[in-house]
């Protein structure tokens, strides 16, 4: 196949997955090896949209024009494979999960968990293909339909109010501040292309600026910039595998990285820097992080934790697209990666002690670790990438981001970082400590719990072990992003 | 030019006013429909009076046997208002008549034609 | 023969229409019906084409020259809303079969096609003449059957509602009368193209200003622009599913285009806006039609109730593209006549198959219908969205020109609102998701979809939201050309 044929199989894959998983829904066995197929066909095309960006080409293919002169369009530049590369190798290991942990935990619906898992996943690589700011905005909007369902799944009064939530704020969003910021965009630039360099140089006058950035910012709801933050919480009603990828790693990091897109290829790093437009934003994603870290703290049902914790982590990222310079995008873009697989390892374990030793609070989770060892020990690597401690791939991202900030001249958001990583390092490390060096309250009620079941187990070992992988092996990930920065 | 040098214009506004008062305040379908009519019908005055000419007559060829050159000088009053009347005339009839079809239909169903009566019986039936 | 298409697809359905009341029996009357609406479908593609590609045709009747004759006369704008009213005409017409029979007296049904070929001759004829006059008239053709439809319906508030639409809409028609009378007064004619040269030497007379008022108030009454559109609701909520599927579809979009004939056409451009200030009119109302109405139309529990104030709010975003005073704007109004027409067609189509198998489009009755009409209701939801404006569905597209043009005349207020009023339809639409979707089928009878002969025609009407929605290279064309055309002064 040729390049741009590639990135737009990408998109048909999962979407053919969908069919498979629906013509199969009679025989779970050969539905869920349909998924897998499917994730595993995936991830081997986009590292082929992977070495062909790397050898200098740039795949673009137009789909359709729905209005003269922006065409549905998608082409593949480094920051989108970066992202297609993540969410494409997560998808195979989540499936693999969802395996163990759907049947285990005996949900009902699976074939429609399966189905809009697939379409979501395409929908995720439009988003990451996007070769301008409609085609992105599209997507953006197919992937909130399409993850809506895996949010309402259970189906009860709890699950539709969370719906209700979810869709509101990431549809209000999106359509009064990010459409309007687009169309504005277009009635200033006339075009909506990806260009490196950005579109607004020399067209937009300095005092617009910083308010088109914040519309992007805020109407960007899936970064979950405060107070935008209140869906993701409310969408962890949804099963884990869902809250693992979708909400650790698919839909909030199509947020993130939306606005690093468009940081980079509609403003343009150096006009925002010379504009000084992305400073009172800086300081309110660094609010974000803080505060996300705080309320995390407050937090007792897993989950929600973990779901703050995102919050405060999916900031760093927003402040590094903020920070304008090429330390803070690459550490950006390197942290879209590492708190992916960091978090998806939490995810993984919080959902593995669901279903095994059915606890949903941090409180009930004295001495646990004794009866589940690996799940608490990929807990404390996890842990460790979040925080940013080697020998964990999230040391690095941190690192580039603090590098940023200096860079910047901005001394006090590197006190905000080093803050914020003693605050997730608290919060976190409460988990494997409680796990493993407190006695259980009572006598021991574990009997009989022991391990997640095996497909379930492998998914949290791998994970846990890219995280580890990654702080020697970063250099894919670095490659991507310098190509980002230097055009 | 006196206030009553355009008197038709009055006769036309007075008739307005009383034809739209009546289908403003009555409560009978009826009278509504009167009003209505009245209302219609000083616009048909408006139309036909700008057409006359003071001193014209009525458009028709006076000379029929081939003294034409005669015509032309002949003032007649402009025809098309009229004509253009005639029409709206067929239409206000017609109006005239869906309506009182409607309101044979109305009372049929509802034994009234007083509006505040229907609105009593439909809020009841709501209810 | 070709020359005599724009007379012709005025006619077919004119003639046919006797033709179904002699024929006493209801099936014959429907393919009169269907016939004649795709014959005119037909001649007003051909005609449409023939003036995208050529520029504007002329057709003098009888052969008499304008001005004294009546001249029929198609530019880009009339090809535009011609093509609407057809194309809704026919697939309403096939639509119309199954569930007439059920919502109409079995008699009565010769009559109704009748009426609705009466109905779809006045629009059409409306939108085809160059003669101010022959708007009025058949402007009382197209109501005056509309009357007569919307009193056909089940319930017998439909009496009452379809009472009401008479004496305003018979009140607006003679507002009408009375300006193009004055206009008559000062220039002697009632050709547009002729008054569009005659007018500006009387521009300055308090006899063409009163003339304006009066048109303008007539029209507004006319196509229901906030606070005239209080026929609206009653007569959308009661009428039988078909007709009200039809008209919201075309009555008030040629209402529309009423407007925008005399006010861009005959007037001028810049007699409205410079002189009149006629933006400083339509802005505020436009403004408070979309807020209010989409507000009301949350708390409605009558779902026909609910899409009609939220007809009253979307004629209100055509106003409002108007008002913008140039071409993207215009052309906001214009696609959005056609995209509108085609998700509220779609939206009541959906209400006829519901009304056809439960018997009632109260919300609360429509619980768990998401699992029992599965192809009704996922029309619902598609042309729902369309409503909303989401991107690949026609009502982004509207949406987007709109917004294109609020900016650019500066007013980036009227942005943010228009995407907040977006917002409050979804919750209009979402409610009623809810509600099939989450809630449990409350009757023990089992309630099955509605049969082909509805769906096929409804979702005919979607699938094109969505196709318009992904390629709208044709339809923002043809509605650039028309604003141009407007924008540009006499046709």
């Amino acid at each position: 196949m040729t390049p741009p044929a590639l990135v737009l199989a990408s998109l048909l894959i999962p979407a053919l997955g969908t069919v498979f998983v629906l013509l199969l829904r009679k025989n779970p066995n050969a539905r869920e090896a349909a998924s897998l197929v499917t994730a595993g066909v995936l991830f081997g095309t986009v590292l082929r949209v992977y070495r062909a960006v790397m050898a200098g080409d740039r795949p673009a293919i137009v789909l359709a024009e729905p209005i003269p002169g922006i065409p549905i369009e998608l082409e593949a530049e480094p920051l989108g494979v970066l992202f297609a590369l993540i969410a494409s190798f997560l998808w195979i290991v989540t499936t693999l999960y969802a395996i163990g942990y759907m049947r285990g935990h005996h949900e009902e619906n699976q074939t429609r968990f399966y189905t809009f898992f697939a379409f979501a996943i395409a929908s995720v690589m439009g988003v990451a293909f996007a070769g301008n700011l409609f085609t992105l905005f599209i997507f953006y909007e197919v992937l909130s339909l399409s993850t809506f369902p895996l949010v309402t799944h259970a189906g009860t009064e709890a699950a539709k109010r969370a719906g209700r939530i979810y869709l509101g704020v990431l549809f209000s969003t999106s359509i009064v501040f990010q459409l309007l910021a687009i169309i504005w965009t277009y009635a200033i630039a006339g075009t909506l292309d990806f260009t490196s360099g950005g579109i607004l140089s020399g067209r937009a006058a300095a005092g617009v600026v910083p308010i088109l950035l914040g519309l992007f910012v805020f109407g960007v709801g899936k970064a979950a910039v405060m107070p935008f933050h209140r869906w993701l919480p409310a969408a962890m009603v949804a099963p884990t595998p869902v809250s693992a990828l979708l909400h650790a790693v698919a839909v909030v990091k199509a947020g993130v990285f939306s606005i690093l897109k468009i940081t980079v290829y509609i403003f343009g790093i150096d006009f925002l820097t010379q504009v000084g437009a992305s400073v009172w934003l800086m300081w309110v994603a660094a609010a974000t992080i803080i505060l996300g870290s705080l309320v995390a703290f407050t937090k007792d049902n897993l989950k929600a934790r973990l779901a703050y914790s995102t919050v405060s982590q999916l900031s760093y990222i927003v402040l590094g697209a903020m920070l304008a310079n090429a330390s803070g995008i690459i550490g950006g873009g390197m942290h879209i990666a590492m708190h992916a697989f960091g978090k998806i390892t939490l995810f993984f374990c919080a959902g593995a002690i669901m279903v095994v030793a059915h606890k949903t609070e941090i409180s009930q989770l004295k001495g646990l670790g004794r009866t589940m060892p690996v799940t608490f020990f990929a807990f404390f690597i996890g842990t460790l990438s979040i925080v940013g401690l080697p020998p964990a791939g999230g040391s690095w991202s941190k690192w580039f981001l603090g590098m940023g900030a200096l860079e910047a001249g901005q001394v006090g958001l590197v006190a905000v970082l080093m803050l914020s990583s003693l605050l997730s390092l608290a919060y976190l490390m409460e988990i494997p400590l409680k796990g493993f060096f407190y006695a259980p309250d009572e006598a021991p009620h574990h009997e009989g719990v022991h391990e997640a079941p095996t497909p379930s187990l492998i998914a949290i070992v791998a994970t846990a072990v890219a995280c580890l992988i990654l702080f020697v092996f970063p250099e894919p990930f670095y490659e991507l992003m310098t190509l980002v920065v230097t055009p | 030019m006196t206030l009553l040098s355009h008197y038709n214009y009055w006769v036309v506004i007075l008739l307005m006013m009383v034809g739209f008062y009546t289908m403003i305040s009555r409560g009978n379908l009826i009278k509504k429909m009167v009003g209505l009519n009245v209302f219609q019908t000083s616009v048909f005055m408006l139309y036909i009076s700008m057409g006359k000419i003071r001193g014209g007559t009525a458009p028709i060829l006076m000379d029929a046997h081939g003294e034409s050159s005669e015509t032309a000088h002949v003032l007649y009053s402009n025809p098309l208002p009229h004509v253009l009347i005639l029409t709206a005339i067929v239409v206000g009839i017609a109006t005239t008549a869906v309506g009182l079809a409607l309101i044979v239909r109305i009372k049929e169903t509802y034994g009234s034609i007083e509006e505040d009566e229907i609105n009593q019986i439909e809020a009841e039936g709501a209810a | 023969m070709s020359e005599h298409y724009v007379i012709l697809l005025v006619l077919v359905p004119l003639l046919a229409s006797p033709l179904c009341i002699f024929s006493r029996n209801a099936r014959a009357a429907w393919g009169f019906a269907v016939l004649a609406c795709l014959t005119s479908l037909y001649l007003v593609f051909q005609v449409w084409a023939e003036v995208m590609a050529t520029g504007p045709i002329t057709y003098h009747i009888g052969d008499w020259a304008p001005p004294v004759g009546i001249e029929y006369r198609v530019d880009a704008v009339n090809a535009w809303v011609l093509l609407i009213v057809a194309v809704i005409g026919s697939v309403v017409a096939p639509y119309a079969r199954v569930s007439v029979e059920r919502e109409v007296e079995a008699g009565r049904i010769p009559l109704f096609y009748a009426a609705f070929l009466l109905c779809f001759t006045g629009l059409l004829g409306i939108t085809v003449t160059g003669d101010v006059f022959n708007v009025f008239v058949f402007l009382e053709v197209s109501s005056l059957s509309a009357y007569g439809l919307i009193a056909l319906g089940q319930d017998r508030r439909a009496l009452t509602s379809a009472f009401r639409y008479l004496i305003m809409g018979s009140v607006g028609a003679t507002f009408i009368v009375i300006g193009i009378g004055l206009m008559y007064v000062m220039t002697g004619s009632l050709n547009m193209a002729d008054l569009a040269q005659l007018l500006p030497q009387v521009w300055d007379t308090r006899t063409i200003k009163v003339a304006y008022g009066f048109l303008a108030v007539g029209v507004f009454l006319k196509l229901a622009l906030f606070p005239l559109h209080l026929w609206l609701p009653n007569a959308y909520t009661f009428a039988p599913s078909a007709v009200t599927a039809f008209i919201a579809a075309t009555a008030t979009k040629v209402a529309v285009y009423m407007l925008l004939r005399f006010f861009f056409t005959v007037f001028g451009a810049p007699f409205s806006f410079d002189v009149m200030r006629l933006d400083m009119v339509l802005l505020p109302l436009a403004l408070v039609a979309i807020v209010t109405m989409s507000l009301v139309a949350i708390f409605q529990v009558n779902v026909k109730r609910l899409l009609a104030y939220s007809s009253v709010a979307q004629i209100g975003y055509m106003i409002l593209g108007i008002s913008f005073a140039s071409v993207t704007g215009l052309t906001a109004a214009l696609l959005h006549l056609f995209n509108h027409a085609l998700m509220k067609g779609a939206l009541f189509m959906c209400m006829g198959c519901v009304m056809y198998r439960i018997g009632s489009v109260h919300i609360d009755a429509m619980a768990g219908l998401g699992k029992r009409m599965p192809l009704t209701m996922a029309a619902f939801v598609v042309a729902g969205l369309s409503l909303v404006g989401v991107p690949l569905t026609v009502g982004f597209i509207s949406k987007w020109y709109l917004i294109l043009g609020a900016l650019e005349r500066g007013w980036w207020p009227v942005a943010i609102l228009v995407l907040i009023t977006s917002l409050m339809a979804l919750v209009y639409v979402w409610r009623v998701v809810e509600v099939a979707y989450f809630q449990e089928f409350p009757h023990d009878e089992d309630t099955q979809e509605a049969p082909w002969a509805l769906l096929i025609p409804m979702w005919a009407l979607v699938l094109a939201n969505v196709w318009f929605g992904i390629d709208a290279r044709t339809t923002v064309a043809s509605a650039e050309q028309a604003a141009q055309t407007l924008m540009g002064g006499a046709p």
